[in-house]
């Protein structure tokens, strides 16, 4: 028998498994006393996942509130937080679109399809905005290279990856892979999607207009995602039905590319009011969100939704997380126009109900009222926790057992050898055995992509105008310091997309931690929060969306605070764009910024002693504007031919890197009274390494000392196949190349 | 000698885009009556010597571990006669 709102009525005191929906008992009350009655089955299974942590952000709401508050003022931000996905104005007419969302444990369940349907999900976001996706970008940990768990999970998650994006024919143009043993068992998958469309195109996903349609429209509605509805299923005693409902969902990129293809076109020809994509909770979050966004009411017949298997009870209808679906808003007038286009895409479409002024969400199942609510209290109601946080105790011991005691290398064959082994180190070895499975220059517009240091697009091929994106996040500099790690994870994508010569504009956010209810996972989290906003602030650059993951933990132990930020910057002329490779013979490499000796969380600290202590570099967020406004003129002037951003490994690493990337070689020397094993390998911020025409020198080095900026002659590029630094050490270039590529394929081939 | 077969299919509930690309084709080919396609794998087994209890209960592991993906798909292991 189904549970409606009548028989809810007559029955207050019939037991409902609200404790495995995951809500809590003051939660439940809550939802009592707000309907006055008991919840029907359904309403719980839409309130459950509505009121979750991954969809209310109850835990976190409190300290997001920063990112608005403390916003600067930005003219490029035309939507900002709690749409699909901010927009940014890039100039022309266009704007971009972009976000990042987490796919983490359903990653951990089965890689292929958890990556897969993480892609599908961010792609649909950015559709729902009214853009063009065109490109991604992924941002993965995982435990230790030599683990197990690893040799499963890598593996699916990025043939996932590839697989859902190489099939839309989406180029994937950047991201990062760290492993550190905090990720094994909690492997982080964080896709980022980018998308295009003129001003006059953003689409708001706002249920408005009484009388207006609701469609329901693209892959029917099966029995994928859904985690707590099957507890729900006793309310049939039908024994046809599969005794397990999986909360795995299998994603189908074809679907996927219809859909867009189709969205593209309804926006295009102006039938549709809003489209809304359905992700996590399904028909729940779509209806309730959309109903709240705009006039407040709507009315839903469950039954019109086309299913797969129908033997799904309502409730598992309304959580049901099957793929490639989404919502669209129709006027009675547009929907003869609105179906005739689906039905060109064979995409298969449903009118289930309307938009009304009741203030209320009506659900009906075959003529029975089975929901009847107020959407925003499923939807933005939900409950706020203000989570005790505390500074752990064991932080000063963290920050006070610094890397000064460790064996440094000295003389020129350690600091070789030392060099030699961190570029085979797998967080700095090269990724290209992972981004070689993914198509980087579909659709032709790729102008960088892996391993530069931000994929670059062009967006329009009149006048060259492109975007850059870089997506960063150093765990182990947020473990030592929260605060700070944050605004580093920050620093180094801006630093990134300065390098390529574009101006950041606008940052999105893929927040992973542990658990809230731990008071020190939640001061991580709020002191990550207050350092992001903070230097977004000072930057100049807003967030305009992104995710917050939490619970990334096994037993007691969280993961490392993981803040990926995602910095979004504009090129006026791609043409312009500075690569990260040496390429010409006798021009001249310069080191710009101060070089310290910070090595608390160093890669080297952690490949060659796994020491985490100390206190991560210091930030100084005016000298990255500075440095990203030399690098930006730099390239605009076309002072330089090539730059690289210092980050994990310090400038050898970087040098490596640029050498590498065409196989010159390059001359270097170390400044009288430096000390060379700090010059080299030192992890101090606001600092890149540019490759200056021999032409261009004088004005170059007249623009950084007009800006005070510090500026060291260090090096040429030459042809003769080999890294030199003189009086130290010499490394062949083939040396190097087989140092940095071969572990991974070792560890995943044969 | 003797033949163990395994047949693996996606759970019933995960969405089967094969299945469906066929069920596609069928129509446009002027296949008619057919409301649904599932597509699965068949493994036909070779054993060294004959399917004893133990032989089968190791393809059996090996179909769990290997052949297919507990997590999104149903295996059965049978015995073929007569080979």
């Amino acid at each position: 028998m189904i549970d409606t709102v009548e028989l809810a009525g007559k029955t207050p005191d019939q037991p409902q498994p609200w404790d495995e929906l995951g809500l809590k008992a003051d939660e439940y009350q809550r939802i009592r006393d707000i309907l006055g009655r008991r919840p029907t089955n359904a309403e719980l299974a839409m309130y459950s996942v509505m009121w979750s942590e991954h969809c209310s952000y109850k835990s976190s709401k409190v300290h997001l509130r920063q990112f608005g508050e403390k916003a600067p003022a930005s003219d490029a931000l035309l939507v900002g937080m709690g749409q699909n996905a901010g927009v940014v104005d890039i100039g022309h007419g266009y704007a971009i679109t972009f976000k990042i969302e987490s796919h983490n444990h359903p990653s951990y369940v089965e890689p292929y399809q958890g990556a897969a349907t993480g892609v599908g999900g961010i792609v649909r976001d950015i559709l729902a905005m009214g853009a063009r996706p065109v490109a991604v970008m992924d941002s993965l940990r995982f435990g230790p290279l030599d683990a197990d768990d690893t040799h499963r999970v890598l593996p699916g998650v990025v043939a996932g990856v590839g697989g859902y994006g190489n099939c839309l024919g989406l180029p994937n143009i950047g991201g990062e892979v760290v492993f550190d043993p905090s990720y094994a068992a909690n492997p982080l998958v964080n896709a980022l999607c980018v998308g295009v469309m003129k001003h006059e195109d953003i689409h708001l996903a706002n249920a408005t207009g009484v009388g207006n349609k609701v469609v329901l429209f693209g892959a029917r509605t099966g029995g994928d995602g859904i985690g707590g509805a099957s507890i729900l299923a006793s309310e049939s005693f039908d024994d046809s039905k599969p005794s397990k409902r999986p909360a795995v969902q299998v994603g189908d990129p074809f679907m996927e590319k219809v859909l867009i293809e189709c969205c593209l076109e309804l926006f295009e020809a102006r039938v549709v009011e809003a489209i809304q994509d359905l992700g996590a909770a399904g028909i729940s979050c779509a209806t309730s969100e959309l109903a709240s966004n705009g006039d407040g009411g709507m009315y839903v017949q469950l039954e019109k939704v086309l299913l797969r298997d129908p033997s799904l009870t309502p409730g598992e209808i309304m959580m049901s997380e099957s793929q490639e679906r989404m919502m669209g808003v129709v006027t009675p007038e547009n929907l003869d126009a609105f179906l005739a286009i689906t039905a060109r895409w064979d995409v298969e479409t449903a009118v289930i109900g309307e938009v009304t002024g009741t203030g209320r969400l009506i659900i009906d199942w075959h003529g029975e009222t089975i929901v009847d609510v107020d959407p925003r209290t499923v939807a933005h109601d939900g409950p706020v926790y203000e989570r005790p946080f505390a500074r752990p105790e064991w932080q000063d011991e963290l920050q006070a057992a610094g890397p000064e005691g460790l064996a440094r290398p000295a003389g020129g064959d350690e600091l070789r050898g030392t060099l030699l082994r961190l570029l085979g180190s797998p967080n700095l070895a090269s990724k290209s055995w992972i981004t070689d499975q993914y198509d980087r220059y579909v659709l032709g517009n790729t102008v960088l992509a892996q391993p530069e240091d931000a994929g670059v697009l062009r967006i329009d091929e009149e006048t060259g105008l492109g975007v850059a994106i870089a997506t960063d996040g150093n765990g182990r500099y947020a473990k030592l310091d929260p605060y700070t790690g944050a605004q580093l994870a920050l620093a180094e994508a801006y630093r990134n997309v300065a390098t390529t010569g574009a101006r950041p504009l606008a940052v999105t956010d893929g927040l992973n931690f542990g658990s809230p209810e731990d008071p020190a996972v939640m001061w991580q989290f709020a002191e990550a929060i207050r350092g992001l906003a903070d230097g977004c602030q000072a930057l100049g650059t807003p967030v305009t969306g992104g995710n917050v993951s939490l619970y990334n933990q096994t037993g007691d132990t969280a993961i490392l605070p993981t803040a990926i930020v995602g910095v979004l910057g504009v090129l006026d002329d791609v043409a312009r764009r500075t690569p990260q490779g040496f390429r010409e013979s006798g021009q001249v490499v310069y080191l710009l910024g101060e070089t310290r000796d910070e090595f608390g969380g160093s890669e080297w600290a952690w490949a060659e002693h796994g020491h985490l202590g100390g206190r991560p570099p210091s930030v100084d967020l005016a000298a990255e504007r500075e440095l990203a406004e030399i690098l930006v003129n730099a390239s605009r002037d076309g002072l330089i031919d090539a730059a690289h951003d210092l980050s994990d490994g310090g400038l050898a690493v970087a040098l490596v890197e640029s050498v590498l990337r065409y196989g010159v070689g390059a001359r270097v020397w170390v400044p009288d009274g430096v000390d060379p094993f700090v010059f080299l390998f030192s992890e101090s911020q606001a600092r890149a390494i540019v490759a200056v025409p021999r032409s261009e020198e004088v004005r170059f080095t007249d623009m950084c000392s007009a800006r005070r900026f510090a500026h060291q002659r260090i090096g040429v590029v030459d042809d003769g196949g080999e890294l030199d630094v003189q009086g130290l050490f010499t490394v062949p270039v083939e040396e190097l190349r087989t140092a940095h590529e071969s572990t991974l394929a070792s560890a995943f081939e044969g | 000698m003797a033949r163990v077969v395994v047949d693996v299919m996606l759970k019933p509930e995960i969405l089967d885009p094969q299945g469906k690309a066929v069920l596609g084709a069928f129509g446009r080919l002027g296949f008619d009556g057919v409301a649904s396609v599932r597509q699965g794998k068949r493994f036909e087994i070779e054993l060294d010597g004959e399917a004893t209890p133990e032989a089968v209960a190791e393809i059996e592991r090996a179909a769990a571990t290997l052949l297919a993906n507990p997590v999104i798909e149903d295996f059965t292991v049978h015995v073929e006669a007569g080979v």
